[in-house]
């Protein structure tokens, strides 16, 4: 089928601002999208930038919104979206180049909530035991893969970029339901603070945009209700 | 072009697994820096799915010399055994290790790590299949990865995140550090280290239809290669059974050993018929080779009959659910059917290397095949050969694999750091790289010899001529499109003359490296006149122990390939029929 593709355009080498560029191709409707974009690349213009890797929704290189909505490129098939398709950069980080933004107040965000096992007890010489029911209580959110689909999503993360995201508040969430772990009061202190988890409007937007299926919203609310119990 | 310069003791190169784990290790004792293309958590550890074995005995009786049988008769001999008795015997304490790290294992009632049943692994040398494979759900990987990485960030270790490391500098066979092209700005960075560990990954993009990510292009193997490194068993290339049709998009083996079937296009389970006892959960060279066979046999299902049928509908929605959940999401995806309700369509794909640059059990760089170490450069995870998977690797032994050697990476890291004093590199250092990227720029653009043409064409010869059967005729006809491929590709011409994010600049650099490992495998595979594992002649059916049980040794030697080999070494387990 004929595609019409738009993309935002920007290489700071050569432009001022961003622009909208338009390609036709012929696709195949099982196609990804980033099929799409390898096509302008491999064979129009070599030098579109973007991030791929693993190009099956496991890496959480290729957020970009599509159409209006945040989602992974490798994610999506042509048939699944309306023609003409609208890409852009994610939204909320600098754009390094076209599709490529930059990700370090991303992950610096992530790191703030302190995103690993904290257990000061000699653990023994065998596996800790954590029974099938405790193990599920943070199962959802350990399926995270730090795409940045969620947090660039968020309007209140567009309007202050201070606020932590719903990644970051997410790999708390991993934590601070894990029972093995012992420092969820310090995690829950830095989430009580005013970039913390209240900055959350429950738009819901990070829920739809999760790639994973992470129930994102949730997973903010049940962080909130569990900082009221510190004191 | 700016030149940058660092100062480090030691460094790693690529964070997926191996270089995370290695990290960990190296970090407390040393000025340590990890480089990646990516970053890290975008590694292709995160892809790997059903799990890690360890003879942990959780749901039954098991012991790590099972473990290293069932690995040993898996690699059909050609691993070498006391690399498999370290392999096996350390994989206990690396998933409890992993464990208090706190990766979130799948747990048991009794609220012990999860253990399920996985292609090759039995109980009692080949009595039945074992549950040995350490799980987390069906994402696996991805845990080892994320806990890795948490463990790095709670430790502070030093990553240069989107940085691709593309020269070593070896000075009078002493390692002084590396070069690295920032992708962000194009600016070249100098870094002396005199420790250096290359945990890059594979190389399955040389073939057409592979589970690998796009990043996955040989380069710390490339690299060494360039520098007159041998590479080690290059013929022997993993096929996962079960790749989705076309896309080749991985299903784990998970899903058989919870209980999904293979079946023909008249719905046979034709593996009762390859192999008896174990059936689906046969060895993945033979499963391979059984779906290969059927679908040359006409047995295939589909309009062209060139696909098998993987069957998960009578396990339950609710097993699916709990077991199996992101590869059915991938079906639901990528296929569009719900494998609850109906058979998915498989096909071989390209998976893993078991071949790579050669390391002893400490992880250090062989350079020839007497043995001689290269000090100061260290290997681990797919982009080493160690040999522990020998012809043909088990599942759930790579993520076994990148834990125990990327430790033994790190601790000979620190071991050679703290007896030797730091070199010195100058900005010539940079010359080699800076000259390559010049050429690139100046070269006007040609559309008929541009990267995506070249490797495209390579992909598909590589499929065609050196996949899962190979004959003296069809890698002869291989080695002639290689060495056309390679005459093209020294007049290769990019369009993108700029610094940020030139993207088409790293796929012109990578497909050398891609070359690399394809030269390197077509000829260690004409070479080796036998059968053995993943490497099946058509004219050569029988496995040789006479002739061959030895590594093939491959050699840079302008632009063709010289082979040496080195004996296996053996032990416990004589060589036999291997029969399941």
């Amino acid at each position: 089928m004929d595609i019409n593709l738009k993309i935002l355009r920007y290489n700071p080498e050569t432009d001022r601002k961003g622009h909208w560029e338009e390609y036709s191709l012929d696709a195949d409707p099982d196609e990804r999208i980033l099929d799409l974009l390898h096509k302008v690349k491999w064979f129009d213009d070599g030098s579109l930038a973007f991030r791929r890797s693993c190009a099956h929704g496991v890496c959480g290189s290729d957020a970009m919104v599509v159409n209006g909505e945040n989602m992974l490129a490798c994610q999506v098939l042509v048939k699944e979206v309306s023609n003409p398709i609208k890409i852009e950069p994610i939204r909320g980080l600098p754009v390094i180049k076209d599709l490529v933004v930059n990700m370090d107040s991303f992950f610096d965000s992530y790191k703030k909530v302190m995103p690993y096992l904290i257990n000061e007890e000699e653990p023994g010489e065998r596996e800790r035991l954590q029974s099938p029911e405790d193990r599920d209580r943070f199962e959802d959110t350990t399926k995270c893969i730090l795409c940045a689909a969620c947090t660039t999503s968020c309007p209140v993360f567009w309007t202050a970029d201070t606020y932590v995201g719903p990644a970051a508040i997410v790999n708390a969430h991993r934590f601070v339901f894990d029972s093995r772990d012992n420092a969820s009061k310090q995690r829950l202190e830095i989430l009580k603070d005013v970039n913390g988890a209240f900055r959350c409007r429950t738009a819901f937007n990070c829920t739809t945009a999760c790639p994973r299926g992470i129930q994102v919203t949730k997973a903010i609310e049940d962080v909130k209700r569990e900082t009221l119990t510190i004191n | 072009m700016k030149i940058i310069r660092h100062s480090f003791d030691g460094v790693i190169v690529g964070a997926g697994g191996a270089g995370l784990r290695a990290a960990i290790e190296a970090a407390p004792h040393m000025k340590l820096a990890v480089i990646t293309k990516l970053y890290p958590t975008r590694s292709h550890t995160g892809a790997a799915q059903g799990g890690m074995s360890a003879a942990l005995a959780n749901v039954e009786e098991d012991n790590w010399n099972w473990h290293a049988f069932d690995t040993v008769k898996g690699s059909d001999y050609l691993a070498d055994q006391p690399a498999v008795d370290i392999l096996c015997k350390e994989a206990i304490d690396s998933v409890v290790e992993l464990e208090h790290w706190g990766l979130p294992f799948s747990r048991l009632e009794n609220g012990k790590i999860a253990q399920r049943r996985f292609g090759g692994h039995t109980v009692k040398e080949g009595e039945a299949p074992a549950f040995r494979a350490c799980y987390a759900a069906d994402r696996t990987g991805h845990m080892i990865l994320q806990t890795l990485y948490q463990k790095c960030v709670s430790m502070g270790v030093t990553f240069f995140d989107e940085f691709q490391v593309l020269d070593i500098k070896i000075d009078d066979g002493v390692c002084k550090g590396v070069v690295a092209y920032e992708i962000a700005t194009g600016d070249i960075h100098i870094f002396e280290a005199r420790a250096v560990t290359f945990a890059t990954g594979g190389f399955g993009k040389i073939y057409k239809v592979s589970s690998n990510a796009h990043s996955l292009t040989g380069d710390g193997p490339g690299i060494l290669y360039q520098k007159g490194i041998p590479l080690e068993d290059m013929e022997f290339y993993q096929f996962h059974p079960t790749g989705i049709y076309r896309l080749g998009i991985l299903l784990s083996e998970a899903a058989r050993g919870e209980g999904g079937i293979l079946r023909n296009k008249d719905g046979e389970r034709f593996m009762e018929r390859y192999a008896p006892s174990i059936k689906d959960l046969a060895p993945r060279d033979m499963v391979s080779r059984a779906i290969a066979t059927e679908i040359s046999e006409g047995n295939g299902a589909g309009p062209n009959n060139d696909f098998v049928y993987l069957d998960l509908t009578h396990l339950g929605a609710e097993t699916i659910k709990q077991k199996l959940p992101d590869i059915t999401d991938f079906v639901r995806t990528y296929v569009k059917i719900e494998p609850i309700d109906e058979p998915i369509p498989v096909q071989p794909t390209a998976h893993y290397a078991m071949g790579g640059i050669p390391t002893d059990v400490d992880a250090r760089v062989l350079s020839d095949a007497q043995g001689s170490i290269l000090p100061g450069v260290y290997s681990a995870g797919e982009s080493a050969c160690v040999s522990v998977h020998g012809a043909n690797r088990l599942g759930t032994n790579s993520l076994l694999d990148i834990v125990v050697f990327g430790k033994r990476a790190g601790q000979s890291m620190v071991d050679y750091v703290s007896s030797t004093k730091p070199y010195s590199l100058s900005d010539n250092a940079a010359e080699d790289l800076k000259n390559k990227i010049v050429n690139f720029m100046e070269k006007e653009h040609d559309p008929n010899f541009s990267v995506p043409k070249i490797r495209e064409e390579l992909q598909d010869s590589m499929e065609e001529n050196a996949k899962i059967f190979r004959s003296d005729e069809t890698l002869t006809e291989q080695t002639k499109i290689l060495s056309d491929l390679r005459d093209r590709y020294d007049n290769i011409t990019i369009s993108d003359k700029g610094k940020v994010f030139n993207t088409e600049l790293l796929e012109a650099i990578e497909l050398e490296y891609l070359l690399d490992m394809s030269d390197t495998t077509v000829a260690s595979a004409q070479a080796r006149k036998e059968s053995r594992g993943a490497h099946s002649r058509v004219d050569h059916v029988e496995r040789d122990d006479q002739n061959w049980l030895k590594h093939s040794f491959a050699f840079k030697n302008g632009d063709s390939v010289k082979l040496d080999y080195k004996d296996v070494e053996l032990g416990n387990y004589e060589p036999k029929e291997r029969k399941y």
